[in-house]
């Protein structure tokens, strides 16, 4: 038996490069399109061309007639499969039947009314193009605010309104926080659609394996449990015959937490050929029929007091919800409506949404879903309020914080925030770029003439989704801890990462919890014949929620492992601490791995214990968590073409506790590039008949490496209570900072000239026009 | 459609392939070959998940033929490592956390080796202009910066 072992140092909080990289880097990691199956045909969709239209006649014979067809199907032929699955639920919500195929109506462009399957992609191609289709074209609409007004085209004959739900939620006395307010700031605040452009594209491979009547299926998604669950039920499969593998995952951001059409029209294919059959989402179609992010426009009123205190916030939502509604697609707004007060004191919320449909891909999910939109909107109104005020900016809000003695604080909104310290990181902020010297920077250079802009947000978050009762499909996650007779640790996480690094930080997790070396765990994930149900990756959870599910399966390989450390030490009582199991009278030890031998071996069973290491936990989350920061921007503007330049950019942070800052600070830099994307450049356009005119990369201006500023970012530190490992989750702070950040910081520059609002994203030309209405334009 | 056959070198292997004309290279690559590390982000040429090698200069394979490499030398990420030594732009990836979810990384490493072939000492706009064909979505390429910094300082 060994004697003395030094504890090793924590692995929590250590940039450690992370452990799925090396197949990354060298090309060989297995991607959906990576995969090549014996006999595996390849199929194509034919998509509707129009934004609205009945289809009159569809010609297959061409395409059938082609060498290397199998199968042409079209709406008709797949009427046994049940709809594409809505699993949000509001009173009253209409529910269009989401087809897989379209059968006599397209709804919007990309809408898929055809597949085609051949032994070659190139063939499959061809094919698709052969299919004849001839349409009757409608009126379309695109535009949520048109698609409310009288004598709009109905999106859905059924419902002239175009509405598909409205909600109304309200929190404290709003009329009388308005009636008595000193002065109310009133703004249109619009979120533009985005495209969420994941690198990899959507694709699925799906086998049917005939003899046994079962299903794999194999596609590029966040939620491989759900996936199986919805699309055995649309397939009228039994679960169990169903399995979904998510492979390697190239990039997610929301557009893969949902349910496809494509999903179980593959696995229907494969049943009808007996053949494994492929599907790889084009760009265009990843464009054209992926979900799409935000699509608001928010009429804001925001009331306050003289001395800068808000007492009140009103917001009236549109959501463009798109055709149809995806797995989430009405849910998104209400988390809006959740995030209203921010990190403010203000008691009085209310807000009514209209979800609206239009003639385009539904909307969904997209890093931070719904409170990118809210907190944009918020922080626009209170840096609006301060200018009305002559405040200044980090004044008004670090007069409005909750303050740290209020937590847990509960919201207007129903929440209750578990812990904060919301000052620190604006003032963090404030001292990294000197906040004093830049203010008095700002001015020396608008005696020259310069439009140098100063720009702040303070954001909250809504994190570690969720407690199950707020949630559509339950909100806890589960781990398994799966030592072997040699010591050596499994983790099968019900998480699914795709790029987060899961396979790292749990494996700091177990490594460190169980006293092991950090290569003798791996962790698995992403395979429902491999890993117990599990809900996903999203929401920022994966750690808070997956972390902590480890955490406590690991409670319970320790406790069993102190069992058998006192029978082989034959001891009363033991401690484990350091991958040594050491009884308290002798000082005598057995190591992790030798127990982990003995717990197989079985010679000598503690009282009622069974053999074997293994250990499945389920964990409930009792709270969401609630992570917070502050960002400040500094921008320069240039008069003659409108160009904006960051020229500082500040990211604090507070994600609680960290487990690995190489790691977070990745998260948090994607998070400001997918922010200032929106702020800049990205925007999803469709033309008044429901085209979409920004259909490529080279319509849409997804951030390149010369656009991005240097990102400055630091942290504070605020555990949350809502789990032992006091996380928080980063994955959607940097993108919720950012785009409030910005704008302010290009309203403040350009607030000389009167400005005092500019929607996204920030062109340069729209800011040239703006620049050229003033009095400055005419005179420069 | 008719085929034509091409003879060509892939990380130090001599290939002869039947392909049909119209077929891109980053197919050839893909499918005929087996080589997978080489992505397809977009097929239109503005993504560089695609990128390779073609006789010294980094390409987006999906905007060549593959009839059009007959005779050439291409290297990919697969044939990067020599000996299982990684190349210092990927051990630059690893340590500098330029890869999240992996999927731009091939391309995006390529395209960092020939800017480094190119330009041994960049400053950090000439790192982001170098490397500005080829999109990431995950990681705002501030971690890829620091990792091709990282690769030209190891480079000595």
């Amino acid at each position: 038996m060994a004697t003395t072992i030094t504890k090793p140092d924590t692995l929590i909080g250590k940039r450690i490069r992370r452990k799925e990289d090396p197949r990354l880097i060298t090309g060989t990691a297995t991607y959906v399109d990576d995969m090549k199956l014996p006999g595996m045909h390849h199929a194509v969709v034919v998509r509707s061309p129009h934004g609205a239209a009945r289809i009159k006649s569809i010609n297959i014979a061409p395409a059938v007639a082609m060498k290397g067809v199998a199968l042409v199907l079209l709406g008709k032929d797949v009427a046994d499969v049940a709809a594409v699955p809505c699993g949000a639920s509001l009173p009253g919500l209409r529910v269009p039947v989401h087809t897989i195929l379209a059968t006599d109506r397209v709804y919007f462009v990309g809408h898929p009314v055809a597949v085609v399957v051949a032994t070659d992609r190139y063939i499959a191609q061809d094919a698709a193009e052969a299919v004849e289709v001839e349409y009757d074209v409608l009126q379309a609409v695109a535009d949520p605010e048109k698609a409310l007004a009288a004598g709009a085209p109905a999106v859905h004959p059924q419902w002239p309104d175009n509405t598909a739900f409205t909600f109304h939620q309200e929190g404290g006395d709003t009329e009388k926080a308005f009636q008595e307010a000193d002065l109310i700031v009133k703004q249109r605040i619009v979120s533009q659609r985005l495209v969420p452009s994941p690198m990899e594209t959507r694709g699925v491979v799906a086998n049917w394996h005939v003899a046994e009547r079962s299903c794999t299926l194999h596609t590029s998604t966040q939620v491989p449990h759900l996936v199986r669950t919805l699309v055995a039920q649309m397939l009228g499969l039994e679960e169990n015959r169903m399995r979904v593998v998510a492979p390697e995952v190239g990039g997610g951001f929301g557009c893969k937490l949902n349910v496809y059409a494509e999903e179980a029209l593959m696995c229907y294919v494969s049943m009808k050929i007996g053949k494994p059959v492929k599907w790889i989402e084009s760009r265009r179609e990843n464009f054209l029929t992926t979900i799409h992010g935000r699509g608001h426009v928010d009429y804001y009123e925001i009331a306050a007091k003289k001395d800068g205190t808000i007492t009140g916030i009103k917001v009236k939502l549109i959501q463009d919800l798109g055709a149809y509604h995806q797995l989430l697609t009405p849910a998104i707004p209400t988390l809006s409506v959740l995030m209203l007060p921010g990190l403010y004191r203000t008691k009085s919320i209310c807000a009514d949404i209209v979800g609206v449909f239009t003639n385009c891909v539904p909307t969904d999910a997209y890093r931070g879903a719904g409170r990118p939109e809210a907190t944009h909107g918020i922080e626009r109104m209170v840096d609006m309020l301060a200018a009305e005020l002559k405040m200044d900016p980090a004044e008004i809000r670090l007069k409005n914080f909750v303050h740290n003695d209020e937590f847990p604080f509960p919201t207007a909104t129903g929440l209750i925030y578990d812990s904060g310290d919301y000052a620190a990181p604006l003032n963090k902020a404030m001292e990294m770029v000197d906040y004093t010297k830049l203010r008095q920077q700002q001015v020396e250079a608008r005696k020259e003439g310069r439009l140098m802009g100063i720009g702040m947000s303070a954001y909250g978050e809504i994190c570690a989704f969720g407690p199950s009762p707020a949630t559509p499909a339950g909100g806890w996650e589960s781990a398994t801890v799966k030592v072997e007779p040699s010591g050596s640790v499994t983790v099968m996480t019900g998480v699914s990462p795709h790029g987060q690094g899961e396979e790292t930080t749990f494996a700091q997790i177990a490594a460190d919890q169980l006293g092991i070396g950090l290569d003798d765990v791996i962790v698995l994930h992403g395979d429902t014949s491999i890993v117990q149900y599990g809900i996903g990756t999203f929401g920022s959870r994966a750690t808070a929620v997956g972390g902590t599910a480890l955490y406590f399966a690991l409670q319970e390989i320790i406790e069993k492992v102190k069992k058998f450390g006192c029978v082989m030490l034959d001891s009363e009582e033991v401690t484990f601490s350091g991958g040594q199991c050491t009884c308290n009278k002798t000082g005598n030890s057995v190591s992790f791995k030798q127990v982990a031998g003995a717990t197989y071996r079985a010679m000598k069973l503690p009282p009622n214990t069974e053999p074997g290491l293994i250990a499945t936990y389920f964990w409930e989350p009792p709270n969401f968590t609630f992570p917070f920061g502050a960002h400040i921007v500094v921008t320069e503007i240039d008069r003659e073409t409108g160009a904006i330049a960051i020229t500082r950019y500040l990211a604090v942070d507070d994600c609680g506790n960290i487990l690995n800052p190489l790691i977070v600070d990745g998260q948090v830099h994607g998070g400001v590039a997918q922010g200032l994307g929106q702020a800049l450049w990205e925007q999803a356009v469709y033309d008044d008949n429901a085209q979409l005119i920004t259909g490529e990369f080279m319509d849409y201006a997804m951030p390149r490496a010369p656009m991005m500023p240097w990102i400055e970012s630091a942290h504070t530190i605020t555990p949350s209570p809502v789990n032992p490992l006091g996380v928080k989750g980063v994955g959607e702070a940097g993108t919720i900072g950012a785009s409030p950040a910005v704008v302010n910081s290009v309203v403040d520059a350009l607030s000389q000239l009167g400005v005092r609002h500019i929607d996204m994203p920030m062109t340069p030309e729209k800011i040239w026009k703006l620049i050229n209405a003033s009095e400055l334009g005419k005179t420069a | 459609m008719a085929e034509s056959t091409i003879s060509l070198t892939i990380n130090g292997t001599k290939y002869t392939n039947a392909v049909e004309p119209r077929m891109l290279l980053i197919h050839y690559l893909r499918e005929v070959i087996g080589l997978t590390g080489p992505h397809i982000g977009c097929e239109t040429s503005l993504c560089g998940a695609c990128t390779v090698e073609v006789n010294g200069k980094a390409i987006k394979s999906c905007s060549m033929f593959a009839i059009q490499c007959d005779g050439a030398s291409i290297l990919t990420i697969e044939g990067l490592a020599v000996d299982g030594k990684l190349h210092r732009m990927q051990e630059a990836f690893w340590n500098e956390h330029g890869a999240q979810c992996g999927f731009c990384t091939p391309g995006m490493i390529m395209a960092a080796k020939h800017l480094l072939d190119r330009n041994p000492n960049p400053t950090e706009t000439e790192i982001r202009h170098g490397i500005e064909g080829n999109l990431c979505r995950c990681t705002g390429y501030q971690h890829i910066v620091k990792a091709v910094q990282a690769a030209a300082a190891a480079r000595g």
